[in-house]
């Protein structure tokens, strides 16, 4: 039978990290304390420590990235692992190869860990339930379910920045209809206790009945963005853009799109994010992206050391 | 069993550690105990250079066994370790694979010209070529039980023995 929370054993250690749904609130800040201590490692000249010497790490990317597989790849190294990035979507699997005798073949390899990212939802939970459990799988993004070491660096990100998560309010901003990235955001900031989360985007961007999970519902940013502390920008596909969703990229610019003007209308000392990559003058514009209250390449930094505390936490476990 | 006073073994290591001291020592102390008696010195000692703390969890030897300590705390080393001359604080030595731990950790900061280790007690056990300079005391215990330096709101310390729960 497949475990439909395979993420946590029978005593709630943490055996994988496949989404922050259903995660607690105190294994979260522990990541997050974990990583503040990584951060330090991290600003050394000898950038590397000795904890995960001997073990493999096997980058699975069954859909192109170069920025979250290179994080991870960064992120092992510094913990002296070996690491075995394998671009699959153009290797065995247009051979035809079945995606679980990918992984028999990689676990008899003597994998210890793997770090799968793919197109369809649901690949990592799939992985987790087939191999041994002494290995570790961490989802690094499945379609448009869940990306929970990118949710992790923007906690990570927003603790920096205004220190304390019961006072904020917080609005996600752009396709949410097809972001992992903002479902795995949505579930750790209601988890981290954050009274006000927004989403903010046209209708066809939204997924039906999203006030389920807890959020306000905005079209409007005039609206939306008062009184905001944190803007979460999200990245508009270019593919999405060619579809019924949306009419054209500079329509939903002049809407959507973060300019100073609509910035403005946030708490003065809000901060803005975005997971990148991002698209200049469709979803943010770039006097933001690069201005003062952008924190976009921190977020960078901290996904390394986020991304460390989690791959240290599991090899322990 | 009758602990001594960890105030009065504090008095006796600062003493002897204020002998060695000039305007080149840098002291480390290693999270939580180490930490809390090199704070101390660095004050009484008047310790120019800025004090260091080193969290040993990423170095240590039993990761394999027990994982990553739960709360692990962040190293900071305000000062050059290349060509420093280091006191290493701890408030227990007993096996030495902590100290071993920091000094493998602090070889990643640079090449110390000397580090020498101040330990509030040393309760002997060694399992590895380690040594004390300084010391408050030598104390005997049984192997099954852990001595832990507390520090109470006050900034008092004491010594307290528990149930071993942990494998060192």
């Amino acid at each position: 039978m497949i475990n439909k929370n395979p993420q946590l054993d029978e005593n709630g250690i943490l055996q994988h990290l496949l989404t922050t749904e259903g995660l607690p609130a105190s294994l979260l800040l522990r990541i997050l304390d974990t990583a503040e201590s990584f951060v330090g490692v991290t600003e050394r000249d000898v950038k590397k420590i000795p904890l995960l010497r001997g073990k493999s790490i096997f980058n699975l990317f069954f859909e192109p990235s170069t920025r979250t597989r290179t994080t991870f790849e960064i992120a092992a190294k510094r913990l002296s692992a070996d690491v075995i990035n394998l671009n699959i979507a153009v290797s065995a699997q247009s051979k035809g190869e079945r995606l679980l005798d990918t992984v028999n073949n990689l676990s008899a390899m003597n994998a210890d860990m793997f770090v799968v990212r793919h197109s369809q939802s649901g690949a990592a939970h799939l992985i987790a339930n087939h191999v041994r459990s002494d290995i570790h799988v961490i989802n690094a993004g499945d379609g448009s379910h869940a990306h929970p070491t990118q949710a992790l660096l923007d906690m990570f990100t927003i603790r920096h920045y205004k220190k304390d998560f019961r006072n904020l309010s917080v609005a996600i901003i752009g396709d949410i209809l097809h972001s992992r990235v903002a479902r795995s955001q949505i579930h750790a900031l209601s988890t981290l206790g954050v009274p006000e989360v927004r989403v903010i985007a046209p209708k066809t961007l939204l997924p039906k009945m999203v006030e389920r999970l807890g959020v306000h519902v905005y079209h409007d940013m005039a609206k939306g963005l008062k009184n905001i502390d944190v803007l979460m920008m999200l990245r508009l596909q270019n593919e999405r853009m060619q579809g019924a969703n949306l009419p054209s990229p500079e329509e939903y610019f002049k809407y959507y799109g973060l300019t100073p003007e609509k910035l403005s209308l946030a708490r003065r000392n809000a901060i803005v994010m975005h997971p990148g990559p991002m698209n200049r003058g469709v979803e943010i514009d770039s006097s933001v992206a690069d201005g003062k209250q952008s924190v976009i390449l921190p977020q960078v930094t901290f996904g390394i050391a986020v991304r460390m505390a989690v791959m240290s936490i599991l090899a322990g476990n | 069993m009758q602990l001594p006073d960890a105030e009065v073994l504090y008095k006796d290591l600062e003493k002897k550690i204020r002998v060695d001291c000039d305007k080149d020592t840098a002291l480390i102390g290693i999270h939580t105990g180490g930490a809390w008696l090199a704070e101390r010195l660095h004050h009484a000692l008047e310790i120019t250079q800025p004090l260091g703390t080193l969290d040993v969890s990423f170095y240590r030897d039993d990761f394999d066994k027990v994982g990553l300590h739960s709360e692990v705390k962040r190293s900071a080393i305000p000062f050059e370790v290349e060509g420093a001359r280091i006191i290493l604080v701890d408030d227990v030595l007993n096996t030495g694979r902590t100290v071993r731990a920091a000094i493998n950790e602090l070889f990643d900061y640079g090449r110390p010209a000397r580090i020498s280790l101040a330990a509030l007690v040393d309760r002997g056990g060694r399992e590895l070529p380690i040594a004390a300079k300084y010391t408050g005391i030598e104390l005997i215990l049984p192997a099954d039980k852990m001595l832990v330096l507390k520090r109470a709101n006050s900034g008092k310390l004491s010594l307290v023995l528990h149930e071993k729960n942990m494998p060192e």
